[in-house]
């Protein structure tokens, strides 16, 4: 990785005497939060986007946990306000799709590639600011719009109920001819408008890392952090467009008599499964690649060492890339799949396991011999480390098309993508904000807050979500607000572990709060000689243009 | 500043590529209806039957028989009844062989509809090849009216070689009719 030490002290009396001035030059308020072309302003405005959604999807989840403590309808009709029972259990289809959906397209990704990738792509390559500042601010500001379209939905009929109740994969013809009314319409809209507002973003991502790039900085020196937003910027603009073309189909079918995915007009549902997941395979490295990146920069950090076989974790991010985008049926074993079809997807599904291997592998590697030190960033970091490695052999098990027969669609899956998901990628989230906390906002957090955020969370998400392992092989279904009393034991116990959970999320707001408003100053590079990459040579937090003299990397 | 000029058509010139790229995968998304359609066709994927207008059949192999059952099938929409003449047929592979279904109009309107069809086991569905069929074409029948149809097939005897499909001791062809555009049905 790009060793900076080096040329960190000319620009840096640069950046002091700069930051004497830049206070005058800022703009207004109104100018500089919701006209800003700036993309570190940009990129707090993403964080607080992703983590006012991810208050409600989170919140949409903790009602699902309460329905699901124990067997029985308990509150679903009480929610819906009807007596009518088919529009109650609408509700709940309505809960998980809206879950699904805001966790991916307004949390993780807004997080990951607009808040993270915003802010700390162009000054990790020593850049000035994006390519197209004002093409930054219009995907920012078309998320907004996607997000409310979304939550309209929820007042407008979607057949049986109110709300689009489809599930996030939108399948037809649950999504066609299955949900009468304007709330699948809505979503799909919703899902035009925050598509168009990534593919912009990965189109500046893309050139700004490929031409904005400091002197001496080649793609060969360049973090890994920034290697990770440049594979999943393609990514995003070879799967996103897929996903525009099929929830356009599904648009036209719904309303202007098309037939794409209608037997009865010569279509093909299972066309429309092959599209989706077709974008929705890549969406899930989307997900996780910045968070492989961040994960990469902190265990460095925290072990005083450069990160173990910094080409072998750059180009096992690209190999993953781009093996994913030939996987896509094993999330369709089921669909009747023939034999020769269902050996290729799970031999070229488990080929993914090599560079994941490399990575998780190259991580431990970085930690041996290394001089450790278990601040608030690293023990997130580990727990990323440790639980994506679970999920990741769950995903082992389930890229067997025979084993998929019994396992698909129960609480099995359920459990592994949320042991990579909002057990991965959400930690990776969580290390990468205590990670740039004080470079971000200049202050520091509490460092006790955040071990009892970090250790309340890990032993929630645990207590919630590894018993679903249990219930999955014993055959619980996913998608249902019911189940028999034999599932009761494990379901009662998940819920349990939701509101350790829940107590660790608060103890994070406290920690932000109080670190924003009675945080002490932080030093420019709080974390010593580990942090090696352009932004902790910069003033904490950041003067608002950086690099107006390039750096040069030696 | 030529510098940052040049940068800057740079930049352009990158965005426009990467977003011709973008433009290129939507064009992809929607070229995958009419690939996906003429895979299916060729590899007989999801038990797409195979179409052979007036050709001849190869010929019975001696000794090897086959069950072909029939299913019948109507879209709610569609106000017939629909059932095959025999549920199942017992066929030498590579034989010419001929089933009938027959269909009734149970309402008081012509309706016109077309069927739509597949075969399992899937893997049979490159070797289950129609000579003559009603599903090729759109069938308009009157209030009440019965008719008989003929379908005309026969098992491609390669299915004897292929590792995958050689066991199958049953193929089973099902058909579902639709109406043709209801618009028109209602006037």
């Amino acid at each position: 990785m790009t060793d900076t030490t080096a040329t960190a002290a000319p620009f840096q009396l640069y950046e002091d005497h700069g930051h004497g001035h830049h206070a005058e030059h800022l703009p207004g308020f109104f100018q500089r939060w919701f006209m800003s072309t700036n993309h570190k302003d940009i990129g707090i405005l993403y964080l607080i986007f992703a983590i006012f959604a991810g208050i409600v999807g989170g919140a949409i989840s903790g009602l699902m946990r309460l329905e699901l403590a124990a067997p029985g309808i308990q509150y679903l009709p009480l929610w819906a306000g009807t007596d009518n029972f088919d529009t109650a259990l609408h509700l709940w289809n309505v809960l998980i799709t809206a879950h699904g959906l805001i966790m991916v397209f307004f949390m993780v990704m807004p997080a990951m590639v607009g808040g993270f990738g915003n802010y700390f792509v162009p000054i990790m390559i020593g850049a000035p600011d994006m390519a197209f500042p004002r093409m930054n601010n219009i995907s920012f500001w078309l998320l907004v719009p996607a997000f409310i379209l979304l939550l309209s939905s929820t007042f407008v009929s979607g057949g049986t109920g109110p709300g689009a109740g489809t599930g996030w994969t939108v399948y037809a013809p649950l999504s066609t001819s299955g949900s009468a009314g304007p709330a699948v319409d809505l979503g799909i809209l919703a899902l035009h408008i925050a598509g168009a507002s990534s593919i912009l973003g990965a189109i500046n991502f893309i050139t700004t890392i490929l031409n904005m790039r400091a002197p001496g900085m080649t793609l060969h020196k360049m973090p890994l952090f920034a290697w990770s937003m440049l594979v999943t910027s393609f990514l995003l603009l070879l799967a996103l467009p897929v996903l525009a073309a099929a929830i356009t189909m599904l648009l036209t079918d719904r309303n202007f008599g098309t037939t794409f995915f209608d037997a009865s007009g010569g279509g093909d549902p299972i066309l429309y499964q092959h599209l989706f997941w077709f974008f929705g395979h890549p969406e899930v490295y989307i997900m996780i690649l910045p968070g492989f990146g961040m994960i990469s920069h902190i265990i460095a950090t925290f072990s005083r060492k450069p990160v173990f076989g910094y080409l072998g974790m750059a180009y096992a991010m690209v190999a993953i890339g781009v093996v994913g985008f030939i996987v896509w049926a094993h999330h369709m074993f089921t669909t009747g799949l023939s034999v020769n079809t269902k050996m290729y997807f799970t031999a070229a599904t488990m080929v993914i396991a090599v560079p994941t291997g490399i990575k998780i592998f190259s991580w431990i590697a970085t930690m041996w011999g290394g001089s450790l030190s278990f601040r608030t960033p690293m023990v997130w970091a580990l727990g990323f480390v440790f639980m994506f490695t679970v999920g990741g052999v769950t995903g082992v098990v389930l890229a067997n098309g025979g084993i998929d027969n019994y396992v698909h669609d129960t609480y099995y899956v359920i459990a592994h993508f949320h042991y990579v998901l909002s057990l991965g990628a959400v930690f990776a989230l969580f290390a990468g904000f205590y990670y740039w906390f004080p470079k971000m906002s200049g202050k520091n957090y509490s460092e006790l807050l955040g071990q009892l955020h970090f250790w309340l969370f890990f032993a929630g998400v645990n207590m919630l979500f590894f018993p679903m392992h249990f219930l999955g092989l014993q055959g619980m279904p996913r998608r249902y607000p019911d189940y028999p009393d034999a599932y009761s034991y494990w379901n009662h116990f998940a819920s349990i572990g939701y509101g350790v959970m829940l107590l660790g999320m608060l103890v994070f707001f406290v920690n932000v709060i109080v670190s924003l408003v009675a945080g002490r100053k932080a030093a420019a590079n709080p974390w010593g000689e580990g942090a090696t990459t352009l932004e902790w040579t910069l003033p904490s937090p950041p003067p608002f243009h950086q690099f107006e003299q390039l750096p040069r990397i030696d | 500043m030529t510098a940052a000029a040049a940068l800057a058509r740079k930049n352009r010139r990158i965005g426009l590529a990467a977003l011709l790229i973008a433009l290129a995968m939507l064009g992809l998304g929607y070229a995958s209806v009419p690939l996906y359609r003429l895979f299916c066709q060729v590899t007989g994927l999801n038990g797409t039957t195979q179409k052979a207008i007036g050709a001849e059949a190869p010929g019975a192999v001696v000794g090897k028989m086959l069950d072909v059952r029939f299913d019948a099938n109507v879209a709610p929409a569609l106000a017939w009844r629909f059932q095959p003449e025999k549920h199942v047929d017992r066929v030498a592979v590579g034989a010419r062989e001929m089933a009938f279904f027959t269909a009734t109009n149970l309402s008081d309107k012509p309706i016109t509809g077309t069927a739509s069809f597949n075969v399992t086991p899937d893997q049979a569905g490159q070797y289950f090849t129609k000579i003559q069929c009603f599903c090729f074409t759109e069938q308009t029948l009157r209030p009440g009216e019965t008719v008989r149809m003929p379908v005309i097939y026969y098992v491609d005897p390669r299915l004897l070689d292929d590792p995958d499909a050689k066991g199958i001791s049953e193929i089973t062809l099902s058909y579902t009719f639709f109406p043709v555009d209801s618009g028109k049905g209602k006037d």
